[in-house]
């Protein structure tokens, strides 16, 4: 590798690192440019500005503008199909700064190099994701999230493989694999496979989920601590949203992953000599692909960087979880399809079920209804609620959604003022086969698409369908059924997500923490266009809804 | 070999003529006396060929000399017959020159040409056998395929407009061939195959992937270059195989075509291991029929072989700003082609009249002017045919020292660029931008689209548009293509306004292959070649008002039409697409073998399970009955 090797490149690299130490993010639009055509790049900037749909608090944004600046380093004959990408984001007041710094002096070393086949594009964007799904929509040329941005000039083909560079700290000890990405899409992991074996190669510390690999797999603190590690991996692919900036490039079919520079105040510390060789390297082997990774896979949980367990494993899982679904819907079937065992004729039979229709389908629409102002309200009704009450824009919005979650719960009682007669017991039945094939149904294509979020959602809900009928003790069932719910799952959640990075929280920390969480989520789904919050609200929820007035049934 | 060659004509001849004899004896009487001929003609056309020549750099050429250059041109043919050996006069000729661009970038654009000049005709039925510096292998495949124009060229990288500006000769990434075929040929498409065989192996290269799938007829886009007035495009044959690899495979054919090969003259500097050392590299070869003289009464043949390549300023320079044909080439000159009637080098000192940009060493007096692409560009000329071009040191190293790295550009007037929009691998959009970057004039641009049938275009969501308005082509020339037989071809006559972005999208759907027709594993994705923008651009010369008030005030008051627009053909980057593509690999094949096996084995437990077992009645059917009546006829018992 010859960033280390030669002393005239090393010193340049380290000069640029500490002019860069000064504070320069806020985006040096005309610097940035102007060091990378010294270096012999392409360059070009794209200028975007959103204005969110509520005040993001955790970022302090709300309009945001900004200027995303890349420099496409052409491989020489090479026809502009194919192309690479290296990110750092520059956001104000975060310290990237280092890797703005590797990122540039990385630019300096590849252009100097012969051997390149794709072309190569370094890319900082402003304002972390914002700026990401700027430049993506701007390189692709669509627009899904409805944000402004300006066309992008210089394009370098498709983009095979992306990697996103985070060093917060000038202190870097180990190096940390981000991989889950919007939606809890993972690349392939391959990507992965490359990272560990240059990390392995070069001798640089390398974690996943912040967590080490340990040796003794056969203990029990080495096999909980894997599991541990795996568990981080489920929460977070379960939340749907980006964990860095690869996790927006993953719906354009680009593999990719952010790369962390970690300080664990270990005493080994890594340079950023040793961190632009292992890029160099990851680079270098991707740039040598002859076709688009595709033959591991894309279906992975990881207890550790070197071990992964793979969609055979996982999979029966959920599917022995989702087969109670439908056996408890085929017992229904069964008890529906014979006769009841009453002395009284067909015509009765006939009269008890003809009511069943509309018992069923009136709850389906109301609850839907209900999913629907979930969905549409918190957005809608935040400037009223802003005016009639003290609270800020943000909170208005999760405070409305928390209210329409439990209006909803009033539910049966609105259902049953509609329907003029007494429900039958033909009429649950029939309500619950079709809520269990309904969850059944949607559980599994959930988990199909993001395996986490299917698991977390049928550890919970199936309980909850499997048992409920109006028979069962009324308040503890009640209980038990909101602690089911969507939303007391999401604040467990939370709380079992601080327990295993180690950082428990308070209650009060924890409800605030579960407050900006909600907020997150319908951030991501209008910025990034997340699928979580609508999946939850629209479908998830109504359907949670059904088992709810089967417990009340009259 | 080439030596040879010269010294030996008349042991070459009946070494050929024997050959002939000996292989085909009923040939060799009609062989015999046109070779004869051929020999006698040499003698009246000899003292024609130095004033052709001459005349015809102006004529024929795309560039047009000034009238220094031609005096020039002159004076060097005047010292022709000393530096050629007393043979009989050929009525082939053959020039070479180098042309040296250094680029703003600090890159620098290196492009050779040799033209080989014939009087000869191919086609009148006589066949031609003696050839002396045209190539045999490329005469041949004239005559046999009837070729009237042929088009070659193999490219490695994409031509970077705004940074290098036009190319002398543009051409796509990867191989493209474009023929005419004279209109005695009665099945253009077998021709045309064949032919793609033959230079295939011609030109080591995959030209025998052209098939009908790839091949177009464009109907306005590319017209013959030579003379003659047939412009029916069935006899025109287009295709491009955007992801072939241009290598020393290639080159070492290409070279072997040159009459010096690379043994003497520019071809020296022709090494592979520098020349692929570089950020672009095409080569070409383009053969047509050009006029003898100024009343074109016949044809002669020109063979045109170009090399075009651009050095990276970062690649190969330590942070000094140097050229010299040593560092470019790792060889020095040290003699032109001995074959050859000029052999020059050219630099384009036209932004260094001073020498504020770059120092040249050592230094010529001998200037050119010449209007290139629609600017005056003047040149150091350095011929190789006089000795003292060469120095005490008997050889040339040409060096250019940059002084400063400022100076800009003169942006090109067009350029273009193509992408595909969308994600996800059901649909998705073609986007074409070409940009005028003329402050106040407009021009119509011709665009050629050729997309393979795998991506299914959408035409009904074409739209043109520029500066935000909707800008309605004033041709459209648009074939559907057919499932695996023929590709879409789309022709555009567009006007593009003074200061703008046209924008050109289409909606296409990607097909699903049949399993066999996907390439093999390892695969980049589905090439869509370069889409093809010819147009006349207005020149810059026009634009420059500095020029005009240096000229007399009665010369300038008109646009002189040829200095007023140029011919400009711009190749926009290939695509690369990828198409729904099952996973062929072992969870694939193992998903493919449970559902079968679950298939069969389910079914024939469901037919187990419902069907309800009975007894056969013991009353026989009609046909049985009829079968038994037939058997106790014949005797035998019955069922």
């Amino acid at each position: 590798m010859g960033l280390l090797s030669d002393p005239n490149r090393r010193r340049a690299l380290i000069n640029l690192l500490t002019r860069l130490n000064a504070p320069i993010c806020g985006m040096p639009v005309e610097w940035l440019v102007k060091t990378m055509q010294a270096r012999g790049l392409e360059v070009y900037t794209q200028r975007f500005s959103r204005t969110l749909p509520f005040p993001d608090e955790n970022k302090e944004r709300y309009m945001v503008k900004g200027t995303n600046v890349y420099g496409i380093l052409r491989a020489p004959r090479a026809p502009r199909t194919e192309a690479l990408v290296l990110s750092a984001p520059c956001t104000p007041g975060d310290n990237n700064n280092q890797a703005v710094g590797l990122l540039l002096g990385l630019a300096q070393y590849f252009r100097n190099q012969i051997y390149w086949a794709k072309d190569i594009i370094f890319l900082v964007n402003d304002h972390d994701l914002i700026g990401m799904q700027a430049w993506l929509e701007g390189y692709h040329h669509t627009n899904t999230t409805g944000m402004d941005w300006s066309p992008l000039q210089g394009r370098g083909g498709s983009i095979q493989a992306a990697l996103s560079l985070e060093l917060s700290s000038d202190v870097v000890t180990s190096m940390d694999l981000v991989l889950e990405g919007l939606n809890g899409q993972l690349p392939n992991l391959d990507l992965a496979n490359l990272f560990y074996a240059f990390c392995q190669k070069i001798g640089v510390l390398c974690t996943i989920q912040g967590k080490l690999q340990r040796n003794d797999w056969d203990s029990v603190s080495g096999y909980s601590h894997a599991v541990q590690t795996m568990m981080l991996m489920v929460m977070k692919q379960a939340s749907g949203r980006p964990w860095g900036d690869h996790g927006l490039f993953l719906r354009y079919h680009i593999e990719a992953a952010t790369i962390k520079g970690i300080n664990s105040f270990r005493q080994y510390k890594t340079d950023a000599t040793t961190i632009g060789r292992l890029l160099e390297g990851m680079y270098r082997k991707l740039n040598n692909l002859l076709e688009r990774l595709h033959q591991s896979y894309f279906f992975y949980l990881m207890p550790s960087l070197s071990h992964f367990v793979s969609i055979g494993y996982y999979m029966p899982a959920f599917g022995l979880l989702a087969v109670i679904l439908l056996l408890r819907a085929l017992d229904l079937w069964v008890q529906l399809a014979t006769p009841p065992p009453t002395t009284e004729d067909g015509i009765a039979d006939i009269e008890q079920s003809s009511p069943g229709v509309l018992s069923v389908l009136t709850p389906l629409v109301i609850s839907h209804l209900t999913g629907a102002a979930l969905y549409m309200l918190p957005i809608r009704f935040q400037e009223m609620a802003v005016e009639h009450f003290p609270v800020s824009e943000t909170e208005a919005v999760v405070l409305t959604a928390i209210a329409v979650y439990t209006a909803g719960l009033a539910l049966p009682h609105n259902t049953h003022r509609l329907l003029s007669g007494e429900g039958t017991e033909q009429g649950w039945r029939v309500l619950k086969l079709v809520a269990l094939l309904y969850l059944a149904v949607l559980l599994g294509c959930t988990a199909l698409i993001n395996f986490s979020l299917g698991f977390i959602l049928a550890l919970t809900l199936v309980p909850a369908a499997a048992f409920v009928t109006p028979h069962v003790p009324k308040v503890l069932s009640a209980f038990v059924l909101v602690i089911l719910s969507p939303a007391c799952t999401l604040l467990f959640s939370v709380f079992f997500f601080q327990e295993l990075q180690e950082m428990p929280v308070s209650f009060l920390d924890g409800w605030l923490l579960y407050l900006s969480v909600i907020s997150q989520g319908i951030l991501d789904h209008f910025l990034y266009g997340s699928l979580v919050y609508p999946l939850i609200a629209l479908l998830v929820y109504p359907c949670w809804l059904l088992f709810w007035n089967i417990l009340f049934w009259k | 070999m080439a030596a040879h060659r010269c010294c030996f004509p008349v042991w070459l001849f009946i070494l050929c003529s024997f050959s002939l004899f000996i292989i085909a004896g009923s040939q060799e009487t009609t062989v015999a006396p046109e070779q004869h001929a051929s020999v006698l003609d040499n003698p009246q056309t000899a003292a024609e060929t130095a004033e052709q020549t001459a005349g015809e750099s102006g004529g024929v050429e795309e560039r047009r000399w000034e009238g220094t250059e031609v005096r020039d041109a002159a004076a060097q043919k005047q010292a022709e017959p000393a530096v050629l050996q007393p043979t009989p006069q050929p009525k082939d000729d053959f020039q070479e020159e180098l042309v040296v661009r250094p680029l703003h970038s600090g890159d620098i654009y290196a492009s050779f040409q040799f033209r080989t000049l014939w009087e000869t005709d191919f086609m009148r039925g006589n066949k031609v056998s003696h050839y002396r510096l045209f190539p045999k292998s490329l005469g041949q495949v004239i005559s046999k395929f009837s070729v009237r124009e042929l088009h070659i060229s193999f490219t490695q990288g994409y031509w970077r407009t705004m940074q290098w500006g036009q190319p002398y000769l543009p051409s796509p990434p990867g191989a493209e061939l474009w023929v005419w075929f004279q209109d005695s040929v009665t099945d253009v498409d077998a021709t045309w195959k064949e032919l793609t065989n033959v230079l295939s192996g011609i030109f080591c290269a995959s030209l025998n992937f052209i098939d009908s799938t790839n091949t177009v007829q464009p109907s306005a886009s590319f017209k013959p270059l030579g003379i003659g007035n047939v412009t029916d495009h069935r006899f025109l044959r287009y295709a491009t195989l955007p992801r072939e690899i241009v290598c020393t495979e290639n080159l070492t054919p290409w070279k072997k075509l040159l009459p010096c090969g690379s043994k003497a003259g520019l071809a020296v500097l022709l090494k592979s291991e520098k020349l692929f050392h570089s950020s672009f590299h095409s080569q070409a070869v383009h053969i047509r029929p050009v006029c003898q003289d100024w009343q074109c009464k016949t044809t002669s043949w020109e063979l045109r072989q170009t090399l075009n390549v651009v050095f990276d300023l970062h690649n190969s320079g330590q942070g000094k700003r140097e050229w010299s044909l040593f560092k470019m080439f790792s060889r020095t000159l040290t003699e032109a082609c001995p074959l050859a009637s000029s052999s020059k080098i050219y630099i384009d000192i036209t932004d260094n009249p001073e020498g504020e940009q770059f120092e040249l060493s050592p230094a010529t007096s001998l200037l050119s002017q010449a209007m290139v692409l629609g600017d005056r560009r003047t040149f150091s000329v350095y011929d190789l045919t006089q000795q003292d071009t060469f120095g005490s040191v008997r050889s040339l190293n040409l060096l250019i020292r940059w002084k400063s790295t400022e100076g800009d550009m003169l942006r090109p007037l067009l350029h273009a660029e193509r992408y595909v929009a969308g994600y996800g691998l059901q649909t998705g959009e073609i986007h074409t931008l070409m940009y005028n970057h003329h402050p106040y004039r407009s021009f119509p641009v011709l665009l050629l689209d050729s997309v393979p049938w795998y991506l299914r275009l959408y035409i009904h969501t074409l739209t043109v548009t520029s500066k935000g308005k909707d800008n309605k082509p004033s041709y459209i020339h648009y074939q559907p293509s057919k499932d695996r037989v023929r590709p879409h071809l789309l022709e555009m006559l567009v006007q593009l306004p003074p200061n703008s972005v046209t924008e050109v999208t289409v909606q296409f759907e990607r097909a699903l292959l049949k399993w066999t027709e996907y390439t093999p594993d390892p695969n980049h994705g589905f090439y869509v070649g370069s889409s093809v923008i010819s147009s006349l651009v207005p020149s810059t010369v026009a634009m420059d008002t500095n020029s005009t008030r240096e000229r007399p005030l009665f010369s300038s008051f008109f646009p002189c039409k040829e200095e007023s627009s140029y011919f400009v053909r711009v190749y926009t980057e290939p695509l690369l697409v990828n198409l729904p593509t099952p996973d062929f690999s072992m969870p694939y094949n193992v998903i493919c073998l449970t559902c079968t096996v679950v298939a069969v084995g389910y079914g024939s437990l469901y037919n187990l399970l419902t069907r309800s077992f009975q007894i056969e009645e013991p009353s026989p059917g009609l046909a049985k009955r009829i079968a038994n009546v037939i058997r106790k006829m014949r005797g035998v018992p019955p069922l």
